[in-house]
């Protein structure tokens, strides 16, 4: 019956437009297809990160820097900030969180084992500064989706040369990997649904903190 | 500049200061004002309530009224949109019936020429002062058709801005509609009155005098609501305060470069 | 007060025409203000974000054309996603109508829940209002929790989507603190927005952790990788899409994009629409299924639904291109005084007021393309750039076309009157006569005021409407045609004489 249903459907389409369209048609076509909007950033790399932190604090997500303690020490910071206790750490993550908190590895773990981690670290694949996005994929150290999803606190490592100014710059990124479970992240979950009021954190992470990891050297 | 006049209908019917004042307007800057007696309707009402097959049948004696214009002038931003949008579809169709060889050139010669006419005074002749003289404070509402349709910007309110004597003040929320929307008037005529309702207070908040606009349509809707509501609020096309002068005494002192002494009264096109 | 809904499904087939329904409406001051309230500041914000991007024409350009083009080689993108979404792992199923749309889901979701209790998780989603689903669900002894905070409201609330990006936008924070409590038994609960919605991650956490079923629907399907992207705020969408089992998505054909790149434009269009904000949250992109990640069951329902009969009519197609960010309905002076119930479908505002009609049959929404005064803030602000003013106008026609038909014109007082208009105006003698006749005829009804003008205040038939609240300027004593005539006399005879 859907057999049949799929037939139908698709002849009722070629019927309206009046013949079957072919897919090289489709992507020749496609190369045509106008697109004058900005592709690239016009700013410096100073200015962009500069935008990308405004960007993150706009949407109420916390910025933390690396100093002389280095990234460890700004993960501290953010989780110390928030008042974390147990901490999630995706298989592949390469760096660690505080000895005197208590570290659990994502295993697998049931998703009311993770409603019981009160924070998750995570680094991205890229950021995009005109949005304050972090884009997040299933790779080692990015863990699974339900992973930065239940844990109420999100810290989320950014390295600067991840930092892109557009949108259409991010997708470039993404080019290779576009079957992966792919998650952008804007600042923490919120909602306007009552009276356009909006208000942080509903479902998701209440928390996002951005840890901003310098360039080597 | 040879000028042909389109009038439309119901600026012809309901609102003859308007035609009157934009010919003073025309000739006072020196152009040659013509008014092709043929003329009736562009067809709009017909074309946006549904009835297209008689609209279509209106555009043939557009053509024959206007062709080898040199501009065609018309005090309606909803009229000219209508032309714009419409007829070059309409033309085809004409066409493509077989009864009218050769409509979608004509057609495609004539809208270049035709101005909305303050789209005329700013865009075509390059103008804003016009001579005007006109002592009263007022609002200017910019008309969907004007503002969407046309893509007047700023023009109409900087032909105001450049009348001696005026108190030109913003009307809020300038970009929404005041409701008219032609048969929607009718059709749904509580919501209508309750956009209505709205512009009027925003009308009545700038302590205006004279509510301005380029179309008499939206304007006909506004002022039925300022008088119903008994406001004293007046409205007068943009091309009534484009016409309105000091009078003779002064107007050689307005010339001669004066300040014009604020209480003296407007010779006021009505 | 006002336009009940009653839980009843919004059912253009059913529901009375925009004109009696917008009527009771407008007394209803509370939804009138809520609405005020909540479309100008979704306005205010949209302008902000959209003046931030310099490209933004270029985008609404790009936008258009892509969805122009997709819609060209529609059969051909089907096919590909559907492949691309089964190597993936995902199940497709198609559906002709409702109906068998409903059956799908309803028979996929019991094969899912076994033995477990009868319950699914909801993402919001217009394309399952426009079905019907959750009545059909609870009918086949599903319980479905919608999810997303003002679905939330909207179900517990037994009322109807107002608004395609804001459902519940018709009610305040008081009336919905008056839903919580006697919904959720929470007598103590706060007012203010945040304590609204924390009773509702509270109330939701237990069934996002505990349900192994959900149904979503999708914003873009992606052709040439069989992948399917959701966008939202809340991270309900999120909880829907990885914590179950199984996840069933039903999606409009018209949802299909051809290349995951062409996302880079709508999700840049979509959110600083919809919401106003440069990037809404959670934007999710997941294909088929990922061991390890997510459901290990995934179904995808293509729903044509009327879509197809769309697609035939080549000036009102481009209603497909929508999608469904519902600055249109933002921006429409019409909807800001009604509110969206008064349209009598999921769809309201001037993409309802398009799509409704041409979804279901024309019969049925006869008063929605006239339910606009074609200003033109909706096209304006269309990411897309579909010209909504020139469908409704297009939609018209085809209304006055089965009004008109045959002899059906001599009883219908609009069409006689339009035909008669339309004589006139095509001989310049006869429309002289009719101003003629006109002024003659409005003597009875024209009254000098205070300062000696004459105006009417009251008149007849159709055209009673206008004088409800207005008065109409009397017809002046001459006209343009013959005050330039005169003119013309006069200065022949002045020339004459010299």
């Amino acid at each position: 019956m859907s057999a049949n249903a799929r037939t139908a459907v698709l002849e009722r389409v070629r019927a309206a437009k009046g013949g079957a369209a072919e897919l090289a048609k489709a992507a020749s076509a496609w190369g045509l297809l106008p697109r004058a909007y900005h592709r690239d950033g016009d700013l410096q790399r100073t200015a962009m990160l500069e935008r990308f932190i405004d960007r993150l604090h706009d949407y109420d997500a916390h910025v933390e820097f690396c100093d002389d303690a280095g990234l460890a020490g700004a993960i501290a910071r953010a989780l110390y900030a928030c008042g974390a206790k147990r901490v999630l750490v995706p298989v592949g993550l390469d760096v660690g969180c505080p000895e005197e908190l208590e570290r659990v590895e994502d295993a697998a773990l049931r998703v009311s084992e993770l409603d019981r981690v009160d924070a998750v670290v995570t680094r991205c694949t890229v950021a995009i500064a005109e949005t304050g996005t972090l884009v997040l994929q299933t790779v080692p150290g990015q863990g699974r989706r339900a992973a930065t999803l239940v844990p109420d606190i999100h810290v989320c490592i950014v390295r600067e040369r991840d930092v892109v100014m557009t949108v259409p710059e991010a997708f470039n990124r993404l080019a290779l990997t576009t079957t992966l479970p792919t998650t952008f992240v804007s600042g923490p979950s919120a909602t306007a649904d009552i009276e356009m009021t909006r208000i942080k954190g509903v479902h998701g992470p209440r928390t996002l903190y951005v840890v901003l990891e310098a360039e080597a050297g | 500049m040879r000028v042909s006049i389109f009038i439309t209908c119901y600026n012809d019917t309901l609102f003859p200061q308007t035609g009157r004042a934009m010919v003073h307007v025309l000739e006072r800057l020196g152009h040659h004002v013509e008014f092709p007696a043929g003329q009736t309707c562009c067809g709009q009402m017909h074309y946006n309530t549904g009835y297209q097959t008689d609209a279509l049948t209106m555009l043939p004696r557009f053509v024959e009224q206007f062709r080898g214009a040199e501009a065609v002038v018309v005090p309606s931003t909803s009229c000219v949109t209508m032309m714009r949008d419409h007829y070059p579809s309409m033309a085809q169709r004409l066409e493509a019936s077989g009864k009218y060889p050769g409509i979608v050139a004509e057609v495609n010669a004539l809208l270049p020429v035709v101005f909305e006419f303050s789209e005329f005074l700013t865009k075509r002749l390059g103008l804003t002062d016009v001579g005007a003289y006109f002592p009263h404070r007022v609002t200017y509402h910019a008309s969907c058709h004007g503002l969407r349709g046309l893509g007047l910007g700023d023009g109409p309110e900087s032909l105001l801005r450049a009348v001696k004597g005026i108190d030109l003040v913003t009307l809020p929320d300038i970009e929404r509609c005041c409701g008219f929307g032609g048969t929607f008037a009718v059709k749904n005529a509580e919501v209508s009155s309750a956009m209505l309702a709205e512009k009027v207070q925003g009308v009545l908040s700038t302590g205006a005098e004279v509510c301005a606009a380029c179309d008499n349509s939206c304007l006909m809707h506004i002022e039925g609501a300022l008088h119903r509501q008994r406001t004293g609020v007046h409205t007068m096309h943009l091309a009534e305060i484009l016409a309105s002068e000091p009078e003779p005494n002064i107007a050689a002192e307005v010339r001669s470069g004066d300040v014009v002494a604020g209480d003296s009264e407007a010779v006021v096109w009505v | 007060m006002g336009l009940s809904t009653d839980g009843q499904a919004l059912d253009p087939r059913t529901a009375p025409e925009f004109q009696t329904a917008a009527r009771s409406v407008l007394n209803d001051a509370q939804l009138r203000k809520n609405v005020r309230h909540a479309t100008t500041v979704i306005q205010n914000k949209r302008a902000k974000v959209v003046g931030e991007l310099p490209d933004w024409q270029e985008l609404r350009e790009a936008g258009g054309a892509l969805r122009e083009h997709t819609m060209k080689f529609l059969d051909a993108y089907l096919e590909q996603f559907e492949a691309n979404c089964t190597r993936a792992g995902g199940v497709v199923h198609w559906a002709r109508d409702a109906a068998e749309a409903r059956e799908i889901v309803v028979r996929l979701a019991k094969e899912s829940i076994g033995d477990a209790p009868s319950e699914v998780i909801k993402i919001k989603s217009m394309t399952t209002e426009e079905i019907g689903l959750n009545a059909a669900l609870q009918e086949a002894g599903i319980t479905p929790y919608e999810t997303d905070l003002a679905e939330l409201i909207i179900q517990l609330g037994k009322d109807q989507p107002s608004h395609i990006v804001v459902p519940a936008l018709h009610k305040n924070r008081a009336q919905i603190r008056e839903i919580f409590q006697r919904e959720m038994h929470l007598p103590h609960l706060g007012e203010t927005p945040q304590d609204l919605a924390d009773a509702a991650r509270s109330f939701l956490r237990e069934k996002f952790l505990r349900v192994p079923t959900a149904v979503s629907g999708a914003n873009f399907l992606v052709a040439e990788t069989g992948g399917v992207c959701i966008v939202e705020s809340e991270g309900n969408g999120r909880m829907c899409l990885t914590l179950p089992r199984t996840l069933i998505t039903i999606a409009g054909i018209d949802k299909v994009v051809p290349r995951f790149a062409d996302l880079e434009v709508l999700l840049q269009v979509l959110p600083r629409s919809a919401t106003g904000e440069r990037m809404n949250p959670y934007n999710s992109i997941w294909t088929g299924v990922h061991p390890g990640d997510g459901p290990e069951q995934f179904h995808v329902v293509l729903m044509d639904n009327g879509r197809t009969d769309v697609l035939a009519d080549e000036h009102g197609r481009e209603t497909l291109h929508c999608i469904r960010c519902g600055a249109c309905q933002n921006a429409c002076p019409v909807y800001r005084q009604t509110g969206g119930h008064a349209y009598g479908s999921v769809y309201a505002g001037p993409i309802g007021a398009i799509l409704t009609p041409q979804l279901q049959k024309m019969e049925h929404a006869e008063s929605l393309p006239y339910a606009s005064s074609l200003c033109g803030a909706c096209y304006e602000v269309c990411p897309v750039k579909i010209n909504i003013p020139e469908v409704l106008v297009h939609l018209r026609s085809r209304v006055v076309e089965r009004k008109t038909a045959g002899l059906r014109v001599l009883t219908n007082a609009e069409a006689l009157a339009m035909k008669t208009a339309g004589s006139l105006f095509r001989s310049e003698r006869r429309f002289r006569a009719a101003q003629r006749l006109a002024r003659m005829g409005q003597g009875v009804l024209a009254r000098k005021d205070g300062s000696g003008e004459k105006w009417i205040s009251w008149l007849p038939g159709l055209l009673g409407g206008w004088t409800q609240v207005r008065d109409l300027h009397a017809l002046p004593d001459e006209t343009f045609r013959q005050w330039w005539e005169e003119r013309e006399k006069s200065k022949k005879h002045a020339g004459g004489a010299a």
